[in-house]
C-alpha cells in the first residue's frame, strides 16, 4: 500500500479531528516554517519542485501560481480555497473536509505565510452543509489551540480564516465567480485578465487553489517536494483523490499515487458489478471528453495520460458507464447540467447550453433528425472557446466527445426513434 | 503623469501606436476599422459578456473580445478573418435564436443595433426550431416601456444604474436561460437620469414610454436644439414628424452633457404637444375671455402700457421673465421697457436677497468650465439639491468624486447624492451663513493667510466647530478646489453674504468660485441686460410695492417667485398684467392679456449656460396655431410703442447688436467678484420653525409643469411637509396626517412626512407647486400646526 497523504487520518475514528490530524505530523510543517522562520522564496522552491498541480481540474502547477503574487507587495492579499464542488461525479473535498480538514487549514495558513496574506476564506459548496459545520468546528479548534488568528504559536505570523457557504450554483466553482460571491454578488465570472493573483478578492493579489490542492502543502513543507514528486510520475507529482462512481462494486474515493493504471484503480473500486460491461469512462468529472472503454483501459492515471488520450484528469472524479446505458440518454442528462448552470452572462453559453439540451433531448424523445448531429456540433463549436469562463467549454464538450465516439447510438436514435437493444 | 509608453498594434494590415492600456476596440475604433458589438459602450465598464467583438488575435488559440484584450506591442489583429467572422457569426446565431424576429412590430425596428448587425452577420433563415423563450415584462414606472422578451443580456442598463446613475435600479436575477433584467420586486425605476437607458439597450427592450408605437425612426426628423431647463444647456437632438415633436435624444457633447440627457431635458417635450398650450391671442372683456387677432391684442397692449405711462408713469410698469427665456427675448424685452424709460425688469424672480446688484462686476457663472469642474480634487457645494437641480452637473461630480475628490456640502438637507460624501453641514438654512463662516474662519487658519479686513470684523465672533474644521481641512488638502453657490443659496435671504463669505473662502484656499446658475439662459439674461443694473426695481421691488402693469415672459407669477403670496397679490391688484406664455395657466385669473408665445422649440434663440457657452438653436417645428416666437411679438410691440431700434428680421441680428463679436464677447461679462463685500449678520437664527422651499425637479418651469409623464413619477409626487422626528412629535401628529401650514395671510394643507436627516426646527415645503402657491416666501419663518 503506498503512503497516503491526506486520507492518512481514515484509520483513526472520528478522523477529521485536531488530535488525530497532529497524530499524522499535522501542523508540524507550520511550527517548522514559524521556528525556523523559513523564507516564502524556500517554500515555493519546495512546492514547485513537488510537481503539485491544481487539483481543482485546470492542472496548473501551484507553485508557478503563488509565485505571480506580487509578494512584497505591502497591501491586503487574500488565500482562497475552492470547496465549491459542484460537478456531476466529483466528491472529494467533501471527504477531505469530512475527515481532514485540518490539512485544509495548515495548508492554507502556509500559502499565507509563503504570500504574506492575513486572510483566507474557505468557499464551501451550498449542497455539503454538514462538511461546513464541520470545518467551522475545525476553524474553532485551530483558534483554541492558538493555530489561528493573531500571533500563531507566538510568532508575528498573524492568519485569520474563514469559512464561507454558497448555495448550491455550479458556476460559484469558477474561481472569480467564486471571489463575486464571497464579495456578496451574484456569482458571475469575470473577464481575464486581470487574474485573481492581481486582482481578486475586493480587487486585491489573491491565491485561490482547490481544497485538495492546500490539503497537500503540509506534506510537501514537511517531507520535501522532492519525496511528493516521487509518490507520483515526474511532471504529474504526488497522489491524487479519485472519485470512482458508475456501476462498480465499491464506488468512492481512492487516494492513489498519480500514474495508477486505470485498470488497478478499477480493482480498487471492486470492479464492474456482475453482468456488467465498461462502455466509457469520464475520467475527470463531467465537463472533460469521455474515452471508450478500450482506450481508457489503456492509460494510466495521470495528468499526462489522459491528455494524450484526448481527455483530461480534471478533478479526478471517474465515472464509468456500463453498456446498459444509452449514451443519447447520459447525455440529455448531462447537457440538462450545463444548460440549468450556466450563469447567463454571456451570450454563447446562455443561448448555446439551452440548444444543445433541446435538440439531444429532442433526439431522445425519438424526435431527432438526420441532421441534428451536425448541427450539434457545430453549434457546440461555437460556444467552446468563445465564453468569458470555462462553462462554455465544458457544455460543448461532452456533446462532441459523445457523438465522436457513440456516434452510432446517435443514428440509431435518430432512425429508430428508440435506443441501441440492451440500452435504456 | 507618467510617460505613456505606447504600443504598436496592426489591425486588419492598417498600423497605429496606442497607449498603454488601450484594447483592441480602441484601437480599431482610431483606425476607423468597425468591430461589431453590443455590450461595449464608451462610457461603460468592459462588460465582455455579448461576445459580439470576438477577433482574430494571432498567436491567441482562440478569438478574443477586442473590447477586453488589451493591446500589447506588436499584436496583429484581423477583425475580418475566417477565424473571426465565423465567431462573430455564431454569436449573432445565438442572439437570434430567442430573440424574436418580429421587427415590424417592434418599437425599436429601424434603430436596433441587433437588427442593423444581423444584416451583416445573421443568417437568412434559421437553424433554430426549438421553443423560444419569453419573459415578462416589467412595470418600471411611466418613462420606460418594456419588451423583455426581446432583451439579450447586454447589461448596459445595470452598468448605467450602477456607474453613472449612481443607483443600480436593474439588474440581472436567475441563471442562464432563465436570467431576466429587472428591478428590484415591485419597484419602479426612479433615478432622475432613467431615460439614457433607453439610448443604451441596443435592442427594443427598453423603449420611451411616451414615444412608443407613434412613428418610426426613418419618418422623424433630427434637429439640433439646447434644453430650456437647467444651466447645462444640454445638447438635444429633437425629433420631429409633421409639425410635432415626437422626441427628444441627446445630442454628443463631451463639453456639456456627454452623451446623456436628465429625464427632464428627455421627456418634457410632450407639453408641447399637450392641450394646455395657449394658440390664440385672448383678451379679457368684461371678466371673460375672448380669442381674438394679433393686431387687437397688440394694439391693445401697446395701448394699455403707454396709458400707464402716461397716468403713472414708467416706474409704475414692471417687466418679468423667466430665465428659461431666450438671450433675444430678454434682450428685446428690456429693451422695450428701456424704451419706455422703466427699468423696473428682472429674471431672478425666486432671488430674496439683491444687495449684491450694487457691487456686481459682471454675470454671475460657474466660475470656470463643466469640464474644469469635473476635474475638481475638492468641491464644497452650498445650497442645491444637487440631484434634483443639476441632474447631469451632479453626474459629473459624482464621477469625480469616484475619481477621489472630496465632496463637502453646507446644506438644510441631506439627500442621497449617490456618491461618498467627505464632510457635511446639515443645518437650518438660517444657519447656513455661520456655518459657511466657520468654515472661511477655520480655512484661514489653516491655510495661515490673513482674512480680509471686512471679514476679519464681521467673523469676529465666529467660533468654528469641529465639523467646519474638518471640512475646510478636507478642502485645503485639494490641488483644484472648487467653491459653488447652488439655486437655495441663490435664493437665500441673505444670498450676497453666503456669496461674499465663500468668494473670500475661494481667495483663501486658491479655490475656483462660482455659480451653479438656476435657469437654462441665467448668465444670458444677466448679459441681455434683464436686470435693474441699479437704475430700477428688482424682481422683489415689483411684487412688494405692487406696479400698475406687468409684463410677464414665459412667467407663472405664483409659481416662478420667491414669494408665491405676495407675487399673486401683486398680479391681482395691478391695473394691466400682459402674459406672454406658450401655455394656458393660472394668469386666467389675474391677466389681461394672453399672447401666445412660441416655447423652444418653434423660436430661434440663444441660450448661455452656466460656463459661459453660447448656443443658438433654430425653431425645430412651426409655431403651433397663432403662435409666435417671443421676440417677434416683443419687436412689434417695440414698433407699435414707436420705440426706436426694433426692426430685427431675425434672431442673429438680435443677437449680433448685443454680442457685436459674438460669443467672444462673453467670458469679458462673466465675473464672480464682487467690487466690495456684502456682509450682513453671520449669526442670524430663525427663531421658532423656518421653511426649507426648494423647487422640485419637475416643476422647474412652465414646460416641465405640464409634461404628462414627468407628472407621474416618483420626483412628482405632491408636495409635502417634511419634519425631523423631533418635530414630529413636538407637533404631536404622525406620518401621513394633514398639518396646516401658514405663512404670512396664506396658508396650505399638506401630509407631514418624516425625514430624520433634516435639521431640527425646519419644515421643507416645496414651492412652484399649486399646492404650496399660497405660501409666502421660500425661506424664513412659518408656522406648523396641527390641521
Amino acid at each position: 500500500m503506498t503512503e497516503k497523504v491526506i486520507l492518512n487520518t481514515l484509520d483513526y475514528p472520528e478522523p477529521g479531528t485536531l488530535a488525530n490530524y497532529e497524530r499524522t505530523g499535522g501542523y508540524q510543517a507550520l511550527k517548522k516554517i514559524l521556528a525556523e522562520k523559513i523564507t516564502s522564496e524556500a517554500i515555493i522552491t519546495e512546492v514547485k519542485a513537488s510537481g503539485l498541480r491544481g487539483r481543482g481540474g485546470a492542472g496548473f502547477p501551484t507553485g508557478l501560481k503563488w509565485s505571480f503574487i506580487p509578494r512584497h507587495f505591502k497591501g491586503v492579499k487574500y488565500i482562497v480555497c475552492n470547496s465549491d464542488e459542484g460537478e456531476p461525479g466529483t466528491f472529494k473535498d467533501r471527504d477531505i473536509l469530512r475527515y481532514n480538514p485540518h490539512s485544509v487549514i495548515e495548508g492554507m495558513l502556509i500559502a499565507g505565510y509563503t504570500l504574506d496574506a492575513q486572510t483566507g476564506y474557505n468557499y464551501i459548496h451550498g449542497e455539503i452543509w454538514r462538511e461546513y459545520e464541520l470545518f467551522e468546528q475545525a476553524l474553532d479548534d485551530a483558534r483554541a489551540a492558538g493555530l489561528l488568528g493573531k500571533n500563531i504559536l507566538g510568532s508575528d505570523f498573524s492568519f485569520e480564516l474563514y469559512a464561507h457557504h454558497g448555495f448550491g450554483a455550479y458556476i460559484c466553482g469558477e474561481e472569480t465567480a467564486l471571489l463575486e460571491s464571497i464579495e456578496g454578488k451574484k456569482g458571475q465570472p469575470r473577464f481575464k485578465p486581470p487574474f485573481p493573483a492581481s486582482f481578486g478578492l475586493y480587487g486585491r493579489p489573491t491565491v485561490i487553489n482547490n481544497t485538495e490542492t492546500f490539503a497537500n502543502i503540509p506534506y510537501i513543507v514537511r517531507n520535501g517536494g522532492q519525496k511528493f514528486l516521487e509518490l507520483g510520475k515526474p511532471n504529474n507529482g504526488g497522489t491524487k483523490l479519485f472519485s470512482v462512481s458508475g456501476p462498480v462494486n465499491k464506488p468512492g474515493n481512492y487516494e492513489v499515487p498519480l500514474g495508477l493504471p486505470f485498470t488497478e484503480l478499477l480493482q480498487m473500486a471492486g470492479g464492474m458489478r456482475e453482468g456488467r460491461k465498461l462502455k466509457a469512462v469520464i475520467p475527470g468529472g463531467s465537463s472533460v471528453p469521455l474515452l471508450p472503454a478500450e482506450i481508457m483501459m489503456q492509460c494510466t492515471m495521470d495528468y499526462d495520460s489522459l491528455a494524450k488520450a484526448g481527455s483530461m484528469l480534471g478533478a479526478g472524479s471517474v465515472i464509468l458507464i456500463d453498456d446498459s446505458v444509452c449514451m443519447v440518454r447520459a447525455l440529455e442528462r448531462l447537457s440538462y447540467f450545463y444548460f440549468e448552470e450556466s450563469c447567463g452572462q454571456c451570450t454563447p453559453c446562455r443561448e448555446g447550453a439551452g440548444w444543445l439540451y433541446r435538440v439531444v433531448q429532442r433526439i431522445e424523445r425519438g424526435q431527432g433528425r438526420p441532421e441534428d448531429l451536425d448541427l450539434l456540433i457545430d453549434v457546440s463549436k461555437n460556444i467552446g472557446g468563445r465564453t468569458i469562463c470555462g462553462l462554455g467549454d465544458a457544455a460543448a464538450t461532452p456533446v462532441q466527445s459523445f457523438i465522436q465516439h457513440f456516434r452510432s447510438e446517435f443514428e440509431h436514435h435518430i432512425e429508430h426513434k428508440r435506443c441501441v437493444d440492451g440500452c435504456h | 503623469m507618467g510617460v505613456t509608453n505606447m504600443l504598436h498594434i496592426e489591425i486588419d494590415g492598417k498600423q497605429i501606436d496606442v497607449a498603454e492600456g488601450s484594447t483592441v476596440m480602441d484601437a480599431a475604433d482610431t483606425l476607423g476599422i468597425y468591430i461589431p458589438r453590443f455590450c461595449y459602450h464608451k462610457k461603460l465598464s468592459v462588460a465582455a459578456n455579448c461576445r459580439m467583438c470576438l477577433v482574430d488575435v494571432e498567436k491567441a488559440g482562440k478569438p478574443l473580445p477586442a473590447c477586453a484584450t488589451p493591446v500589447t506591442d506588436g499584436m496583429k489583429v484581423a477583425t475580418k478573418s475566417e477565424k473571426a467572422i465565423r465567431a462573430q457569426k455564431g454569436v449573432m446565431e445565438f442572439l437570434l435564436i430567442n430573440h424574436p424576429l418580429d421587427c415590424p412590430i417592434c418599437d425599436q425596428g429601424g434603430e436596433c443595433q441587433l437588427q442593423d448587425l444581423a444584416v451583416g452577420y445573421g443568417g437568412s433563415s434559421s437553424r433554430y426550431t426549438e421553443v423560444k423563450r419569453v419573459v415578462v415584462n416589467k412595470n418600471l414606472g411611466s418613462l420606460i416601456a418594456t419588451d423583455m422578451t426581446r432583451c439579450i443580456h447586454c447589461t448596459r442598463c445595470v452598468r448605467f444604474g450602477q456607474e453613472i446613475g449612481g443607483v443600480m435600479e436593474l439588474g440581472q436575477a436567475a441563471r442562464g436561460e432563465h436570467s431576466e433584467i429587472m428591478p428590484f420586486i415591485s419597484q419602479t425605476v426612479d433615478s432622475e437620469l432613467s431615460g439614457n437607458m433607453i439610448d443604451l439597450c441596443p435592442v427594443g427592450a427598453l423603449t420611451s414610454k411616451p414615444f412608443r408605437y407613434t412613428a418610426r425612426t426613418w419618418e422623424l426628423s433630427r434637429r439640433a436644439s439646447i434644453s430650456p431647463h437647467d444651466s447645462l444647456g444640454a445638447n438635444l437632438s429633437v425629433h420631429t414628424m409633421q409639425e410635432r415633436v415626437m422626441r427628444v435624444l441627446p445630442r454628443d457633447n463631451e463639453a456639456v452633457n456627454e452623451c446623456w440627457l436628465a429625464d427632464r431635458d428627455r421627456f418634457s417635450y410632450e407639453a408641447m404637444n399637450s392641450d394646455q398650450r395657449l394658440t390664440t391671442p385672448m383678451i379679457k372683456q368684461d371678466g371673460l375671455w375672448r380669442a381674438t387677432d394679433w393686431q387687437t391684442a397688440l394694439e391693445y397692449v401697446a395701448h394699455g402700457l403707454a396709458d400707464i405711462k402716461a397716468k403713472h408713469g414708467a416706474d409704475a410698469i414692471g417687466m418679468l421673465a423667466t430665465p428659461h427665456s431666450t438671450l433675444e427675448e430678454l434682450y428685446l424685452l428690456q429693451k422695450l421697457a428701456r424704451g419706455l424709460e422703466c427699468g423696473n425688469i428682472d429674471h431672478r424672480l425666486r432671488q430674496s436677497d439683491f444687495s449684491a446688484d450694487a457691487v456686481q462686476r459682471g454675470a454671475p457663472w460657474l466660475g470656470q468650465s463643466i469640464e474644469a469642474l469635473a476635474q475638481s480634487d475638492a468641491v464644497l457645494v452650498i445650497g442645491s439639491t444637487l440631484r434634483k437641480d443639476h441632474p447631469l452637473l451632479a453626474h459629473r461630480l459624482r464621477q469625480a468624486v469616484k475619481r477621489g475628490a472630496k465632496l463637502n456640502l453646507i446644506n438644510p438637507v441631506d439627500d442621497d447624492l449617490l456618491c461618498r460624501v467627505a464632510h457635511k453641514a446639515i443645518v437650518a438654512p438660517s444657519v447656513m451663513v455661520n456655518t459657511l463662516a466657520q468654515v472661511l474662519k477655520s480655512a484661514a487658519q489653516e491655510k495661515n493667510i490673513e482674512l480680509g479686513i471686512v471679514y476679519r470684523d464681521a467673523l469676529a465672533h465666529v467660533t468654528p466647530n469641529a465639523a467646519a474644521q474638518a471640512m475646510a481641512q478636507s478642502l485645503a488638502a485639494g490641488q483644484r478646489i472648487a467653491i459653488v453657490l447652488g439655486n437655495m443659496a441663490q435664493h437665500h435671504p441673505q444670498a450676497a453674504t453666503l456669496h461674499s463669505l465663500a468668494l473670500e473662502l475661494a481667495r483663501v484656499l486658491g479655490a475656483r468660485f462660482g455659480f451653479l446658475g438656476e435657469a437654462a439662459n441665467s448668465v444670458g439674461a444677466y448679459i441681455a441686460g434683464a436686470w435693474p443694473r441699479g437704475s430700477g426695481m428688482n424682481a422683489a421691488q415689483m411684487l412688494a410695492t405692487p406696479r400698475q402693469a406687468y409684463v410677464l415672459l414665459n412667467v407663472e407669477a405664483e409659481l416662478d417667485s420667491y414669494d408665491a403670496q405676495q407675487a399673486l397679490a401683486a398680479m391681482m391688484s395691478a391695473q394691466m398684467v400682459v402674459v406672454l406664455s406658450a401655455f394656458k395657466h393660472l394668469a386666467a385669473d389675474y391677466a389681461d392679456v394672453m399672447l401666445p408665445i412660441a416655447p423652444f422649440t418653434e423660436t430661434s434663440g440663444t441660450f448661455i449656460n452656466t460656463e459661459g457657452r453660447v448656443q443658438s438653436f433654430n425653431a425645430v417645428v412651426k409655431p403651433r396655431g397663432e403662435t409666435r416666437p417671443a421676440w417677434k411679438v416683443l419687436r412689434v410691440l417695440g414698433n407699435l410703442l414707436q420705440l426706436p431700434g426694433f426692426d430685427y428680421n431675425s434672431t442673429e441680428q438680435v443677437r449680433q447688436e448685443l454680442l457685436a463679436s459674438g460669443e467672444t464677447d462673453v467670458p469679458g461679462m462673466l465675473d464672480n467678484v464682487l467690487k466690495e463685500a456684502v456682509l450682513t449678520d453671520v449669526s442670524v437664527k430663525v427663531n421658532g420653525i423656518e421653511r426649507i422651499g426648494e423647487v422640485p425637479i419637475y416643476q422647474l418651469d412652465a414646460i416641465v409643469r405640464r409634461a404628462p409623464s414627468l407628472q407621474v413619477t416618483q420626483d412628482a409626487q405632491n408636495p409635502r411637509a417634511w419634519v425631523n422626528a423631533a418635530l414630529l412629535h413636538q407637533l404631536g401628529v404622525s406620518e401621513g396626517e394633514a398639518i396646516l401650514l401658514k405663512q404670512g395671510a396664506g396658508q396650505a394643507h399638506l401630509a407631514v412626512a418624516c425625514d430624520d436627516r433634516l435639521p431640527d426646527n425646519c419644515v421643507r415645503v416645496a414651492a412652484a407647486h399649486p399646492m404650496t402657491a399660497n405660501l409666502g416666501g421660500l425661506f424664513g419663518a412659518i408656522s406648523v400646526e396641527r390641521a
